[in-house]
């Protein structure tokens, strides 16, 4: 008997935000989870997503949406949602840090995985790393700065891959 | 609740999605066809997710309880 065909996920992960990271690494290891063979090429600002030390932010003047609540203090307190208008996110300095910071400990405080140990749970379970050689150039990133197992490639690279796929997603 | 007996137990609880599926597809492929492996979490999402794992990747859910210590599951290795 000749083995199942395995469905296959093809992602492209373009954003270098924390929000926007969890996506593609968060699907990725749970596709691969569920014994599906997985790809994900990183390009643009999601190229960042790559690198041995992980450093991105989330931006709470772009997602007017973003719940503005504290991770700490008495659950009343927490419960509280901050209505700051986007005037003062804008400009008060250090703010985008603060809320990184907020979004981190809440997530780990509801037990979500951190963006390095999904990444690491997707090397472990075999998914496709695939780096855009042409946003390396742009960007002036070297291969040393990413961790290891990454491959490099382009447009085709990737469309090679996702043309025989079941689920393509663009994040 | 159905109990039986488990040839191993995976703590899942207070972890949140999709880790509680990621550590379960790690526990079962350490294990044999066969095996039964006992499963506890905190995530209401795992219900439905544990569901959809199970049924993609051929393991057998042989039960799902919500108990006083969580969402148990009992899979077996197919």
């Amino acid at each position: 008997m000749s083995e199942p065909k395995r469905k296959r996920l093809a992602i492209i992960a373009s954003q270098g935000t924390l929000d926007w990271a969890y996506p593609p690494f968060l699907l990725a290891s749970t596709a691969a989870a569920m014994d599906m063979e997985v790809g994900v090429f990183f390009t643009f600002y999601g190229l960042t997503l790559l690198n041995k030390e992980i450093d991105v932010k989330v931006a709470p003047q772009t997602n007017p949406a973003m719940p503005m609540k504290m991770p700490f203090g008495p659950k009343g307190f927490q419960n509280i949602e901050w209505p700051i208008p986007n005037i003062l996110a804008n400009n008060i300095p250090g703010y985008e840090t603060m809320a990184t910071a907020f979004m981190k400990k809440t997530f780990a405080k509801k037990g979500v995985a951190s963006i390095e140990d999904l990444r690491e749970m997707c090397v472990d379970m075999g998914v496709r790393l695939i780096g855009c050689q042409m946003t390396m150039d742009v960007f002036g990133f070297g291969e040393d700065q990413f961790i290891d197992g990454v491959e490099l490639g382009g447009a085709a690279t990737f469309l090679e891959f996702a043309a025989d796929s079941d689920i393509s997603l663009f994040i | 609740m159905t109990e039986m007996n488990a040839d191993q137990v995976l703590d899942c609880k207070g972890l949140n999605c999709p880790l509680p599926v990621i550590k379960t597809k790690k526990a079962i492929d350490g294990m044999e066809p066969g095996q039964i492996l006992k499963m506890v979490a905190t995530d209401p999402g795992s219900k439905n997710d544990i569901t959809a794992w199970a049924s993609r990747t051929g393991n057998e859910l042989l039960s799902g309880d919500q108990t006083d210590e969580g969402y148990v599951y009992f899979i077996k290795k197919s």
